[in-house]
């Protein structure tokens, strides 16, 4: 049994008047690949990103109920978010690096947490994280050139490498791999896996075959409940609930 | 944390130690401080912008609202025969040739009855000395009545006449008796006089509907200066602007968002219109001094021409907002018009120009307000101040015969020496300001009541 | 027959043609519109269109070319003697103009006959009189070669406008008849009509271009008569503005009017670009939806007011306000209110909202997806605007102060009533400098003659604005439209 990273225990969001997430309570582990799977519009997305409270920034949004990181409700007043984020990282659905170079792509987490004490370390740091990002190769020679100038799948690692390079504790990945081809969905998806060894990793998405592929835990969300969670095999080959299995054999969705 | 490496890459230094969310680390209370601060340099140049307002309104208003009080000292005059008409033949001709000069005796002793009667001395011993509290332009009053009612000479009428801008200034506390100290116009002495004039109520300050109505004046005669004649300027004007801009800017617009290929004559046009935009508004002045006046010979310092100018000047803002609104109609109209057989013309009039019309509405009293609050192109057409000092005749004279408009007018005012006519100035800007606000309020109702989410 | 007369004959004409077309077309198909091509009302205005059109066209151009070509005529037949330079000719032409116009307003007014007029004598007549009782007042007697040039035009004037009325009905009604004959059933009339009213469509669209021609004809005309009088280099490079010197010695050098011109400019930058930049950053990044709706319209409240009234309140609060401090009672920089800081202050107050609201359109174009990256990595929100935003809004906010220093550049009536008349070389920001703008002002509002030098130069100095602000303008529109490009 794998430690307890993030528990979630009757979580309410509201986006003004609307009940989007309904009472959902999830364990996720660490060092595990968690998916969050469902319809379009189930809730998984606003779920994901209450966990580092990403949903702070827009005004209509209330989150009731208990997110707890390590034992320590993330929604206590006490806590900044800005502190919350950097143990918890996001990578988005849209590759989105910074209009700056690679390098400073990398460097711009690291250098507003104060990771590194010199230019030397910085340099150590860009390099691991990009290593990390499977891309140190692709770049390595071009690292001052701008991020935009990388093609989708080079974009999307990067910002893996990007969210990678702070160091945190958990990855939360929003479809990371929709706006990709499939050559640069499976680099990304083999990028999952290794990330595995050191953090917990929740993904959403859309593509059962990728929850299948890279996770070992699933969560299927439906208009806002979640409506069954278990180890990825036992809900692709043996789910309890019919919605699930409705899903999962491509009736509802 | 599992120990398995990555192949690609070596191990990360070792994770930071754990921290606990619920403490704020050193750092992090760093940045939250720069955070507060760059908010509070945020909100501080909110608040300064807006401390700038609220100074430019309240020293519009402080400044200006004197203007629309005026001194008035009301005497009995009597208009005697002996000076007004001394053949008794009521000979309107006659009486025309008896000049301001005329006058002034007749209200010399009306001032003095009005002394004696509230029991003022009189430290003056010429008769001169003691109408200077009054306007140089109350001699003229007394005549215009006696002209228009040549009945009424031998009676004893009552005017509210005029104070000279001295007396003016004194109750309005702009003029002190050190500043009198070495004025030509008026002494210390006069004042003792209005103190007691004002206190037996023949020195009043009421409204004073002259300066909405009336014509400019003469350097040495602020009390009498008025904007009317040139709101009157403005107004043909406007009408020019809104005759000649509306239609060409609307033409222009449709032909550009509906009709134009693309091509580089339509890149031109494009490129020329926001060029034209942000041009400064003197060059339009240039121009409409070379081309209107200089080549054209339309006459110097006519409405007409202003408009002209004007209408150059605003052509760019309204093509702009009008090819926002005719944009923001969806396509699906226009294909559902074609659809039905309409021709390209037919759907663009009969559909897309009724619907962008409110857009196109506010855009051009948003255009029109610009154009009446601008000065500099005027001065150079010739639409200078002291112009404005008598009415226009007619309809084509409003257009064409030598005017100002409002904005050149204040400016005129500030120009002269005088301070009272500053106080002028200001109250020009508030009802130049009262114009532009009822403008762009309209313009507000337009577009929130026929504002049209798609 | 004036043009106002013609003009409504031809109306008249379109309207007259507007039924007949119409009536014709139906009569055409025996009353059942079904069978026409169009609508019975385009063979109407297709007819309309082709009698009041090109007759229309024909009379304007008439109008504005036969005074030229006759006052050229008219102006070789003054005997050279009378004049030395094209200035004088030029007064002389204008007298000339008011003879012809009186004697027309005196036989309009019957006091002359046409035959008097034109037989009319300078050594019998009192001709200034004579043209003083019909209300033309003029300025001194009138010299023989005048009037007889007067009566000249004035012959010209009457056989022109007769052939002009002649010409115009003519094209009127070959306009109307080939348009009668085009009704027929098969007649694409809508077609037409659409295509004239695209033409019109198409003008009113050039008239941007014309605009431009006109200023850039006016300026470089002027200016090159301006070169003729007064060396180039001289203007460009010389040190000293005092057209005052008359008889040769006036320097006109546009440098100090340029320093000037900068000068206030980067004062006006300086309080705007700070102030605007933060304010759009702070509504757009952090205000409140209720703080943004009254704050936003309230700021741009500031660019809705008159030029005019800013340059009272320099003249009047500012400068004053400025005196206290900086003057001979405080810290003696200042000698009276009018100045640069004065202008420039209060030029950047007015530039406030322009700022502002450019770079609130261009920080709300930066996509959300740059913020959310930065957000998701743990950033605050100034750390995300300083970090992320602003350099990715970078080429937008560029764009967005050049075209605020091209306003503070031809800005004219803050200058001329705030920053003073002297041209001055000075760094003394407490100084009174003057500009461009304010320059052109007083030059073409002045007493001096339209043809001099001391009037010209103002040409010059308006090309120089036109061009240094249509280059910032260029530049400006580029480098925002490709920002823009960018994030579409």
């Amino acid at each position: 049994m794998k430690d307890m990273k993030i528990s979630a225990k009757n979580v309410q969001v509201y986006y003004g008047d609307t009940h989007a997430i309904k009472d959902v309570s999830v364990e996720i582990e660490d060092n595990t690949v968690t998916a969050f799977i469902g319809p379009s519009g189930c809730g998984k997305s606003t779920f994901l990103r209450c966990l580092n409270r990403m949903n702070d920034t827009i005004d209509i949004c209330r989150v009731e109920g208990d997110i707890l990181l390590d034992g320590e409700d993330i929604y206590d007043k006490r806590v900044d978010p800005v502190q919350l984020r950097a143990k918890v990282g996001m990578v988005f659905q849209k590759p989105n690096p910074f209009p700056k170079s690679i390098y400073d792509n990398i460097a711009y987490g690291p250098r507003i947490h104060g990771l590194a004490r010199n230019k030397a370390e910085l340099d150590e740091i860009v390099e691991k994280s990009l290593r990390r990002g499977a891309i140190w190769d692709e770049v390595k020679d071009r690292l001052h050139a701008p991020g935009t100038g990388l093609s989708g799948g080079q974009q999307q690692r990067l910002c893996i490498a990007r969210a990678v390079a702070t160091e945190p504790e958990v990855l939360l990945m929003d479809e990371p791999c929709s706006a990709l081809d499939p050559i640069a969905t499976a680099q990304v998806e083999e990028l999952i896996d290794e990330l595995r060894q050191s953090y917990s990793v929740v993904i959403v998405t859309h593509s059962m075959q990728q929850a299948a592929r890279v996770s070992q835990k699933t969560a299927f969300f439906h208009l806002g409940n979640l409506v069954e969670y278990d180890d990825t095999t036992k809900i692709f080959t043996n789910p309890e609930d019919p919605r699930t299995e409705s899903y999962i054999t491509g009736r509802i969705g | 944390m599992s120990d398995a490496s990555l192949q690609n890459g070596p191990e990360m230094g070792t994770p930071r130690a754990k921290s606990s969310l619920l403490e704020l680390d050193q750092r992090t209370k760093k940045r939250n401080a720069a955070e507060a601060r760059f908010r509070a340099y945020g909100i501080a140049a909110i608040a300064v912008g807006l401390v700038f307002l609220v100074v430019l309104i309240s020293s519009i208003f402080f400044k200006g609202v004197g203007a629309f009080q005026q001194t008035f000292i009301t005497l009995d005059v009597e208009l005697l025969e002996s000076k007004l008409d001394k053949t008794g033949e009521r000979d309107i001709e006659k009486i025309k040739k008896v000049t301001t000069f005329g006058y002034n005796p007749l209200i010399e002793n009306a001032l003095k009855a009005a002394m004696e009667e509230a029991g003022v001395e009189n430290p003056f011993a010429k008769g001169k000395d003691l109408r200077k509290m009054l306007s140089s332009g109350a001699a003229a009053d007394l005549r215009d009545f006696v002209i228009a009612n040549p009945d009424r000479i031998g009676d004893t009428v009552q005017f509210r006449l005029l104070a000279s801008s001295r007396v003016d200034g004194y109750l309005k506390g702009r003029v002190t008796r050190e500043s009198l100290a070495r004025d030509k116009n008026l002494t210390p002495v006069h004042l003792d006089v209005v103190d007691q004039l004002k206190d037996a109520g023949v020195v009043a300050k009421s409204f004073n509907l002259g300066f909405i109505t009336g014509a400019d004046a003469s350097e040495s005669r602020p009390e009498q200066a008025g904007i009317g004649v040139s709101m009157l300027g403005s107004f043909y004007m406007m009408l020019v602007v809104l005759a000649c801009a509306l239609p060409i800017g609307v033409a222009a617009s449709i032909y550009l968002e509906e009709f134009a290929p693309q091509n580089w004559i339509t890149d031109l046009i494009e490129v020329n219109i926001s060029n034209l935009a942000a041009v400064p508004s003197i060059v339009f002045g240039i121009l409409g001094l070379a081309v209107f006046i200089q080549f054209a010979h339309l006459p110097q310092s006519a409405p007409l021409v202003g408009g002209l100018v004007l209408t150059l000047m605003t052509l760019p803002t309204i093509i702009i907002s009008t090819r926002a609104s005719l944009k923001s109609v969806p396509p699906s109209i226009r294909e559902a018009a074609l659809g039905i057989g309409a021709s390209k013309m037919q759907t663009v009039f009969h559909h897309v120009l009724p619907l962008a019309m409110p857009g196109i509405l506010t855009g051009t009293i948003i255009g029109l307000a610009q154009a009446l609050g601008e000065t500099a192109p005027l001065l150079l057409i010739g639409m200078v101040g002291y112009i404005a000092s008598n009415y226009p005749g007619g309809l084509i004279e409003g257009f064409m015969s030598p005017n100002s408009a409002m904005p050149a007018q204040i400016y005129e005012w500030a120009k002269r020496a005088d301070p009272a006519y500053y106080e002028r100035a200001w109250g020009g800007i508030i009802i130049l300001l009262v114009f532009l606000m009822t403008m762009n309020i309209i313009a507000i109702i337009l577009r929130r009541r026929f504002e049209r989410r798609w | 027959m004036s043009a106002f007369w013609l003009l409504m004959i031809i109306l008249a004409l379109a309207a007259v043609g507007f039924i007949m077309g119409r009536r014709r077309a139906i009569s055409s198909v025996q009353g059942d519109g079904r069978l026409l091509h169009s609508l019975p009302n385009y063979y109407g205005f297709n007819v309309a269109m082709l009698a009041f059109v090109p007759a229309v066209l024909v009379l304007g151009a008439w109008v504005i070319i036969q005074p030229m070509l006759i006052s050229g005529q008219v102006s070789t037949h003054i005997p050279a003697a009378l004049y030395e330079d094209a200035g004088q000719l030029n007064l002389i032409m204008s007298d000339v103009k008011r003879v012809a116009d009186g004697l027309d307003a005196a036989i309009l007014q019957g006091v002359l006959s046409a035959d008097d007029a034109s037989l009319l004598n300078t050594e019998t007549t009192d001709v200034r009189a004579l043209l003083g009782e019909v209300g033309v007042a003029l300025g001194s007697d009138v010299a023989p070669s005048v009037l007889s040039a007067a009566q000249e035009m004035r012959g010209k004037t009457v056989s022109g406008n007769l052939i002009m009325t002649i010409v115009v009905l003519l094209v009127a009604a070959t306009g109307f008849v080939a348009a009668m004959m085009m009704t027929r059933r098969d007649f694409r009339a809508r077609n037409a009509v659409e295509s004239g009213v695209k033409a019109l469509l198409i003008a009113a669209a050039s008239i941007a271009i014309l605009t431009t021609i006109g200023i850039v004809l006016s300026l470089i005309f002027n200016t090159i008569t301006f070169f003729g009088m007064f060396p180039a280099s001289d203007f460009l490079f010389g040190l000293t503005w005092s057209p005052e010197g008359r008889g040769g010695s006036e320097h006109l050098g546009i440098l100090p009017l340029l320093w000037g011109t900068i000068y206030i400019s980067i004062v006006a930058l300086l309080v705007a670009v700070p102030i605007g930049l933060f304010a759009a950053v702070y509504l757009s990044e952090y205000a409140s939806r209720t703080t943004r709706a009254i704050a936003k319209p309230l700021l741009e409240v500031l660019a809705g007011i008159p030029t005019i009234v800013y340059g009272l309140f320099a003249l009047t609060v500012v400068g004053p306000l400025l005196v206290n401090f900086f003057g001979a009672d405080g810290l003696g920089w200042m000698q009276g209110a009018r100045s640069v800081m004065t202008a420039g202050l209060v030029m950047g107050i007015m530039l406030i909202p322009f700022v502002s609201s450019l770079s609130d359109d261009i920080i709300n174009a930066v996509p959300q997806a740059m913020r959310d990256g930065s957000y998701g990595l743990g950033a605050t929100q100034s750390e995300t605007v300083r970090q992320v935003v602003l350099p990715a809004a970078l080429p937008g906010i560029v764009g967005a102060i050049l075209l605020a220093a091209s306003r503070a550049i031809g800005e004219t009536m803050i200058v001329v009533m705030g920053a003073g008349a002297a041209a001055r070389l000075d760094l003394n920001p407490f100084e009174a400098m003057t500009t461009v703008t304010a320059k052109i002002v007083s030059q073409l509002t002045g007493d001096s003659d339209f043809a001099s030098p001391e009037a010209l130069v103002a040409f010059a100095l308006g090309m120089t604005l036109f061009l240094l602000t249509l280059g910032l303008n260029v530049l400006a529109l580029y480098i925002v439209r490709k920002y823009r490009e960018q994030y579409e």
